[in-house]
């Protein structure tokens, strides 16, 4: 039986999570790169965006949540060729299409996380290919795994809205995309800096409230679980925020925006797989531990590891959604407001440990593949001349600012 | 003639301005610059990791003056960019060769 209420709170939380990729994450990322690539940045948001939606209605979708195999789906559900009007998705009380629509806001948001790592020196066909390739051979996989009723979701893991099959996933084909193309010219010491700060609060702030349909739409219905959800996410992102200004005053002498909008995204990117199984003060505690240990991530990738994932995708993305896999059997039981776990902590516990695990081998060997791949095929960066020009120009023949005319 | 460069602080501009109609000189051209002197850049850090700004905002001013003129204005820039912090700027004079105003082709001291 469809319900109207839960189908209203799903339409509207598709809406807020492609919200998230446009134009949200474009604007975070794009403030942070060099005028000469903004619109790459953007462009590259929107063309991933539109190639998913496709592949997705191909065959992506039946890939991901169509059929009981453990490790992947069937093609029952190719081309949505069996999708009535009328059709209501197994488990739930709203239309079939509304769950279609709602987990391809995923799939786009997803690969689209991943330009953070190889901006501002990939070649676009590569971007394309790539993030075809990854959505088939990573996310889908990875998605029937978790959520299509594959192997761990029998095992009973808990990944309320993606830590597992978005974040870790993305941070860690991100770190390895990174060390495959190499760094930008000038890394680490004469880069250039962010070019307009205040685009990425703009990103972070659409992010921030994007975020609620990403989580809260998570539960698939309207009701008690979605309030609690969005009630754990905002705590979280406000805790994380505040967590990395405090850091960066201490450390620095000066708290940045840059900095405090961080934050926020860490925080959600943690609370992300444990939102709707905590209550208010273990989103709090989620959002302290997801700002003090990706500022720490975001630190050693640069400074330790030394490998140029430009926009800090591993750090902030792929840290924070393991963090938070990790913590829910922990966090669940903080206060009140969570849920009760189905097994003790400690068995919950290895059951998370071995998702993440799992996954981030899965990401990082498949990545590889994928990038030889594309590689083989298309060509991975840019002329050192066109890199220099910048992409706008050199790969689409545009420019951000024309700031005399 | 003489040509006055001056390269100050951006937010000096309006004293400049004001100082400079006080003592009746009309018209300079401002351009927006970049670059450095002994202040060298200035450091920021964008999540942890520090970039040096090597070239800083500056505002470049020029002044066509008579020659007689020409102590007062450079005075009057002098007095009205001053802060007394590194970064102040300089200002350099240059002979001007010749003026012409495009509207009624007027040359030399009657263009400026």
């Amino acid at each position: 039986m469809i319900n109207g209420a839960d189908t209203a709170w799903l339409l509207t939380a598709s809406l807020l999570v492609l919200m998230m990729t446009l134009p949200a994450l474009g604007f975070f990322y794009a403030g942070l790169v060099q005028a000469k690539n903004i619109l790459s940045i953007l462009f590259q948001c929107f063309a991933i965006a539109a190639l998913v939606s496709l592949l997705w209605f191909a065959f992506v979708y039946s890939e991901a949540f169509s059929g009981t195999g453990a490790w992947i789906g069937d093609l029952q559900a190719a081309f949505l060729q069996n999708l009535p009007r009328d059709a209501v998705h197994p488990g739930t009380s709203v239309p079939e299409s509304v769950f279609v629509m709602f987990q391809m806001t995923f799939a786009i948001i997803t690969p689209a996380l991943i330009i953070g790592a190889y901006a501002e020196r990939i070649k676009f066909g590569a971007v394309l290919l790539f993030s075809a390739l990854w959505l088939v051979v990573v996310y889908a996989p990875v998605c029937h795994w978790v959520w299509g009723g594959g192997y761990f979701a029998a095992h009973g893991v808990m990944d309320f809205a993606g830590g597992i099959v978005v974040h870790l996933t993305a941070g860690l084909s991100a770190i390895v995309a990174a060390s495959l193309l190499g760094p930008r010219h000038g890394f680490p010491r004469t880069i250039q800096p962010p070019h307009a700060p205040w685009m990425v609060m703009v990103g972070a702030a659409f992010l921030w409230v994007g975020w609620f349909g990403f989580n809260a739409g998570s539960a698939l219905k309207a009701g008690a679980d979605a309030g609690m959800t969005m009630l754990a996410t905002h705590l979280a992102a406000a805790a994380a925020t505040c967590v990395w200004v405090a850091v960066e005053w201490i450390k620095y002498g000066k708290p940045s925006l840059v900095g405090a909008v961080t934050g926020t995204v860490a925080g959600l990117a943690t609370i992300t797989p444990a939102s709707g199984f905590v209550g208010p003060l273990g989103a709090v505690a989620l959002g302290v531990a997801g700002g003090l240990v990706c500022y720490g991530a975001v630190w050693v990738v640069k400074r330790g590891m030394r490998v140029d994932d430009a926009l800090d995708v591993l750090g902030v993305h792929g840290v924070g959604g393991a963090l938070g896999s990790l913590l829910v059997p922990f966090a669940a039981g903080l206060g009140v407001g969570g849920v009760a776990l189905s097994r003790s902590v400690w068995e919950q516990f290895a059951v998370q440990g071995e998702a993440v695990i799992a996954v981030g081998v899965w990401s990082v060997a498949a990545s590889f593949a994928i990038i030889a791949t594309v590689k083989a095929a298309v060509g991975w960066r840019i002329g050192h001349e066109a890199e220099i020009q910048g992409l706008d120009f050199s790969c689409h023949g545009e420019s951000g600012y024309h700031t005399n005319s | 003639m003489k040509l006055v460069i001056a390269i100050i602080q951006p937010h000096r501009l309006d004293a400049v301005r004001d100082g400079l109609l006080a003592i009746g000189n009309e018209g300079m051209t401002v351009s927006e610059v970049r670059g450095y002197g002994r202040q060298k850049g200035h450091k920021e850090v964008y999540r942890g990791a520090e970039y040096t700004i090597a070239f800083i905002p500056k505002l470049k001013l020029e002044v066509a003056v008579p020659d007689e003129r020409l102590e007062a204005v450079v005075e009057a820039i002098r007095k009205a960019a001053h802060t007394g912090k590194i970064g102040d700027g300089k200002i350099f004079v240059v002979d001007l060769e010749a003026a012409l105003r495009v509207r009624t082709g007027e040359r030399d001291n009657d263009a400026l």
